[in-house]
């Protein structure tokens, strides 16, 4: 945040633009953060899932449909940071 | 067996799961947009409106992009799902800052929308999910 604060002073912005930029610069930094630990997850999720249907591909259909919901509830927490995002800084 | 190239034929589960959640989303987009209306007027409704949309069109494509490339891979499954996450993040994105501007726009009732509706629609999915696998004869109420 202070660096934001320092950019947006070197940048020759007034008080309120300045706080503006910096609360839109940690939205955006936050939102990025928050899309790094989803996509770690979905992959880990995704990788097990093709390990499972490689090897019993009988029970593919099973697998299927639990790596389907379990990636939309993993993205779920992308969502939030991207809600987070659009309320804070957009 | 190699999953760069064993496939999967058949039929796709995660279209019925996604076709199941928009059946559902249709029966709850009404009290969604009336409560948005009620705490932010019209504009909550049609952000309402838009938030449940781009819910619904996410799962689609996300089911749709599994489906089609387990036909051909289970290595390129795992890609397109992976890059996939990145698209849909991107065009979530890009579909929430065409409108942010647009007069008809409340970014808290979309934003919650988006959050309410995605994860409301998963557990209320889920419950039957769970229900079929334990008791594959089983044929939850609906």
């Amino acid at each position: 945040m202070e660096a934001f604060v320092h950019i947006a002073a070197a940048a020759g912005l007034t008080g309120d633009e300045a706080k503006a930029a910096s609360a839109a610069g940690s939205a955006g930094f936050a939102y990025g953060l928050a899309a790094i630990g989803p996509g770690i997850g979905i992959g880990y999720l995704v990788g097990k899932s093709v390990e499972a249907m490689a090897r019993q591909p009988e029970a593919a259909g099973m697998v299927r449909t639990t790596m389907f919901l379990g990636i939309a509830f993993t993205e779920a927490l992308a969502l939030i940071g991207f809600v987070v995002f659009i309320l804070i800084g957009l | 067996m190699n999953p760069m190239v064993t496939r999967l034929e058949g039929e796709a589960p995660e279209i019925q799961v996604s076709l199941d959640i928009l059946k559902r989303g249709a029966y709850v987009a009404p009290i969604i947009i009336a409560v948005c209306a009620v705490f932010a007027g019209m504009n909550g409704a049609f952000s309402a409106l838009y938030g449940i949309a781009i819910v619904l069109v996410n799962f689609l494509f996300a089911a749709g992009l599994v489906a089609f490339t387990a036909r051909i891979s289970l290595g390129l499954m795992m890609g397109a799902v992976l890059f996939g996450y990145l698209v849909r993040l991107g065009l979530i994105f890009l579909a929430v800052i065409l409108v942010r501007d647009a007069s008809w726009i409340s970014l808290t009732a979309l934003g919650l929308t988006i959050i309410v509706t995605h994860l409301g629609l998963l557990v209320w999915e889920m419950r039957f999910v769970a229900a079929s696998l334990a008791f594959p004869g089983l044929k939850p109420r609906k």
